[in-house]
């Protein structure tokens, strides 16, 4: 049995006849063909998958497709204007918040849920806001400098 | 545009496609006409297979093919084992790709499915029916040594018997008579006695493993796509298993999701990948789940450890004597039988003048994932052991661990220091390090502030970790007089364009440290080229010069090596064209930032940009010059080199829950000079919560029956954003005195300093408790536990 699904991924609308049983992740990587976001478990634990689903993040490995039918998902692909990369691109990139790069796609979007949340967080917020990402490289301490970065960059927009 | 370059904290180059998406993993290649394979795994630790029907699962809707043991037979050679361990009694027992008769852990492949689709592959494993007797299980190193244990194999690769599930027993021994030391010590000063469980970790790389391979049944060429941290490694092993010829052969590692030693064996799935695309005529692509890295991608550590240090009443380490039953799992992985050997017993000195010392290891198979390499590989496991019974000498004469560091570090040296172990040390000031890190946390501050006893039933811990570490593996004689199958060297090719781009082919093999970056800059450094200007291609067997592979901390101290040669060669070659096309003497030629010139004549100099132009139109060459500006070089370094530095944790550790609270971490590291200073920073943070994650959470757990307890990461207790504290790094720079470039090496000194460092913290906190040992990982219940056992004594 398969059932019809439109959702818009990244600003484009995407109609495909699916499974039910299809995850939103596997929709992405292998029905829209956008592998930027990632499959790290299968236990909802690392995060690599996270995505923006109306704005809001949510962990696309838990999410089935159907669940999306009608939603506006934005991936790692969608967060650049263009050539122009995201505030949290550039910050990951300028702190060294990312090392071998898998666990990034996800750990940004999980940073846009918490800035999103709570636009001028403090260090311990940000600890807490990322526990559900997990990165085996950085140690974390230049992703909470990235996160910091960003915040004070948005910030400095506002002004 | 100028050497300084060389030191400078750029941003990575690799960053932009890893932050947009764009990057290339394995995971992420779909070829046309592919097909997906699937492994069925043991569910059994220890079992003989008494059936298998596959008839359901070949009838799968999207099913191509079903393999099982005997399909294989003839096609696909046993996996090799490469490190050849000499003098002792090495035994090696077969490993099948696929097990045929008898599963010997939880996560053995069974069978593999491939079908049209992954879900179709996954869904038509669950139909495969496979009959199990049961055999008898051990997973712990030590009792599978015991005589009574159930025994795994039956003879090895030479027809030998494997006694006691030994796969080798191998020795170190140096300096004076260890046992009279200790008969000296038991009489006159302090033994010091204590066991040491180094718990199997599960490395856990971000990116799970997999492969893509495409075989060309019209040409017999075969492509293999692999997360892997040495392409040319499993090029040679992919070739010896799978029987295509190696000139035939490519292996790409495209974008590598971390490895941590992972992903330098060779794995019987992804030589099934390749079984299955000739099998098949179709590219195939295999990808494990989490839970199946768990099961099956090779574990590190696994450790029984009883140590002895003798001692003068004074602090003085007069001997070191140790037993150590290393878990092996059920076949050794690839490089596995060097690393609690090699990497371990030969630092087991460390920062220290040891008078004499035995080390005897027994290598053992047990029931379990093979265990490899994992981040440190041995010397974590030997700095541990060393620091832990230093605190507890310092502990039992009531002296300061940092005194009794004091008493017994080499002095400082800067050209060469042999060790017990024979081992020769190339640069170090021990003292220095832990000086300085002293100094810039206020430790003897700390301690005062210790000494006013616990606050709200929190005690104050400070742990200290001293190391040395030997990497930039290392010179090609040494690693076949140690066994290992393969050279060490590293090979690198410079190519300028006529524009003056240069492309650079490496052997090296990064996966996420971010070389890209500093080998563009060495290039920079040293011929005045703008980092920009320089594209670095490694990790295809096809387009890169041999290369051993990014492990051991060696890819900039080796491979960069390579590199500066290289780039040398080429400034040589540039000097005498630039001299030519300045109807120059050579010997009057000086070099500047890219220009070549006249000695006192700067202003009419020739560019590196010019001198590339010209060889490579080569109109106007000196008589004898080839055309054209490149350069290869094979850098086969003269001696290891041997970072170090001294680590210090603050714990706090509240004694009503057990909880360890890490509330401090300083680190101060030694590579040598650094040419990007913000990607050491960045291994050392990693390297640290890695170390930290042993000390504190992780650990993997078999139960009686050798099922992985820990077979998820809802259950492996990682190291996460919010456990952690702000780290602070530090440094100084000690220059190799035997290297091109001066650079020692940085990927894994975090995590060998800093287990060492969070246990020693704790241990020092519940002094006051009466705790003498915990079992790591210090879990709140396990230190809860200690707390009332040793008030109950």
């Amino acid at each position: 049995m398969k059932v019809p699904v439109r959702i818009t991924v990244n600003g484009r609308l995407i109609e495909r006849e699916v499974e039910p049983r299809l995850l939103l992740v596997h929709f992405l990587r292998v029905f829209v063909e956008l592998t930027g976001t990632k499959v790290g478990c299968d236990t909802s634990q690392c995060g690599s998958c996270t995505v923006l689903i109306d704005g809001v993040s949510a962990k696309s490995c838990t999410t089935l497709a159907v669940q999306a039918d009608g939603a506006s998902v934005t991936t790692v692909e969608g967060l650049a204007d263009g050539e122009k990369l995201h505030p949290l691109q550039e910050s990951f990139w300028n702190k060294h918040g990312l090392q071998c790069g898998f666990c990034t796609p996800g750990m940004i979007l999980a940073s846009h849920e918490l800035l999103r949340t709570n636009p001028s967080p403090s260090d311990e917020e940000i600890r807490h806001g990322l526990e559900g990402n997990i990165c085996r490289c950085t140690g974390y301490q230049n992703i909470v400098r990235a996160v910091k970065d960003a915040a004070g960059a948005a910030a400095g927009a506002d002004q | 545009m100028s050497t300084r370059i060389f030191g400078s904290g750029i941003r990575r180059r690799e960053d932009p496609r890893l932050i947009t998406g764009s990057a290339t993993y394995t995971h992420d290649i779909t070829l046309p006409g592919m097909a997906y394979a699937a492994m069925l795994r043991s569910s059994h630790a220890h079992a003989r297979i008494t059936r298998i029907d596959t008839e359901k699962a070949k009838a799968a809707p999207g099913v191509l093919a079903v393999y099982t043991g005997g399909d294989i037979e003839g096609a696909l050679q046993p996996m090799p084992c490469a490190w050849l361990l000499p003098d002792s009694n090495l035994r090696i027992a077969p490993y099948p790709c696929i097990a045929k008769d008898v599963v010997r852990y939880t996560g053995d492949i069974v069978a593999v499915v491939v079908a049209e689709r992954m879900p179709q592959a996954h869904d038509a494993v669950e139909l495969i029916e496979v009959d199990y007797e049961p055999l008898p299980v051990v997973t712990d190193p030590e009792k599978a040594a015991a005589a009574d244990a159930p025994q795994l194999h039956g003879k090895d690769i030479n027809g030998d018997d494997i006694p006691g599930n030994q796969a080798f027993h191998w020795t170190v021994a140096g300096g004076g008579d260890v046992d009279a030391a200790f008969a000296e010590a038991e009489a006159n000063g302090v033994v010091i006695k204590e066991r040491i469980l180094q718990q199997r970790l599960i490395p856990n790389a971000m990116e799970p493993r997999g492969a893509v391979a495409q075989y060309n049944r019209a040409t017999g060429e075969l492509t293999l796509w692999n997360t892997t941290q040495n392409p040319h490694i499993v090029r040679f092993l992919c070739s010896v298993v799978t029987g295509v010829p190696e000139d035939k052969l490519r292996v790409i590692a495209p974008e590598v999701g971390g490895g941590f030693g992972s992903k330098i064996a060779a794995y019987p799935a992804d030589f099934l990948t390749v079984f299955c695309s000739k099998s098949l005529g179709r590219p195939v692509k295999w990808i494990e789940t989490r839970s199946e890295n768990y099961q099956a991608t090779t574990h590190g550590r696994d450790h029984v450890q009883d140590v002895e240090l003798a001692a003068t009443k004074d602090g003085k380490i007069t001997g070191l004597r140790c037993t150590v039953h290393a878990g092996m799992g059920a076949y050794l992985s690839t490089a596995a039988p060097g690393i609690p050997t090699i990497l371990h017993g030969l630092m087991l000195s460390g920062c220290y003048t040891i008078p004499a010392l035995k080390e005897d290891v027994y290598g053992v198979y047990t029931n379990g994932v093979p265990v490899e390499a994992y981040r440190g590989a041995g010397r974590p496991e030997a700095t541990f052991m060393l620091e832990r019974v230093i605190d507890m000498l310092a502990s039992e004469l009531d002296l300061d661990p940092a005194d009794v560091r004091r008493r017994n570090f080499i002095p400082k040296f800067d050209d060469g220091h042999e060790v017990v172990t024979t081992l020769n040390y190339d640069s170090g000031d021990y003292p220095g390090a832990l000086d300085k890190l002293l100094d810039h946390t206020g430790y003897a501050a700390l301690r005062e502030k210790q000494k006013a006893g616990p606050a709200n039933g929190k005690y104050l811990g400070l742990g200290l970790s001293s190391y040395v570490e030997i990497c930039g593996l290392g010179p090609s004689q040494v690693a076949g007089a140690i066994g290992f199958q393969g050279g060490l060297w590293e090979s690198a090719i410079v190519r300028f364009h006529p524009t003056g781009k240069v492309h650079v082919f490496i052997g090296a093999s990064p996966h996420g440290q971010g070389e890209e970056t500093t080998f563009a800059q060495i290039v920079a450094s040293e011929i005045g080229v703008d980092a920009g200007d320089v594209k670095i291609f490694h990790g295809d067997t096809d387009s890169t010069p041999m290369g051993w592979g990014t492990y051991g901390s060696r890819t900039t101290a080796v491979g960069g090596a390579a590199l500066a040669l290289a780039v040398r060669k080429i400034r040589d070659k540039a000097k005498v064209l630039a001299a030519h096309l300045l109807e120059a003497s050579v010997d009057d030629m000086d070099y500047e930032d890219g220009k070549f010139f006249v000695k006192g004549s700067p202003d009419k100099a020739k560019t590196i940009q010019d001198i590339a132009l010209m060889a490579n139109v080569a109109w106007n060459m000196p008589e004898g010059m080839e055309a054209g500006l490149e350069a290869s070089t094979f850098y086969d370094p003269p001696n290891f080199v041997f970072p170090y530095g001294a680590h210090l944790a603050v714990v706090e550790v509240d004694a009503s829950t057990g909880h360890v609270d890490l509330t401090g971490y300083t680190a101060l590291d030694d590579c040598g000079p650094q040419i990007n200073p913000i990607i050491v920073e960045g291994q050392v943070h990693g390297g640290i919560v890695q170390g930290v994650g042993q000390a504190l959470w992780e650990g993997a757990a078999y139960d009686e029956n050798g099922q992985l307890v820990t077979g998820s990461m809802l259950d492996y207790a990682l190291p996460r954003a919010d456990l952690l504290p702000d780290l602070d790094v530090i440094s100084t720079v000690t220059r190799s005195p035997h290297h091109p470039l001066g650079v020692k090496g940085i990927g894994e000194a975090g995590t060998i300093a800093s287990t060492a460092a969070v246990y020693n913290a704790v241990m020092d906190a519940l002094r006051p408790l009466g705790v003498k040992r915990v079992d790591m990982p210090l879990t709140p219940e396990r230190v809860w536990r200690a707390i009332q056992e040793a008030k109950g004594s």
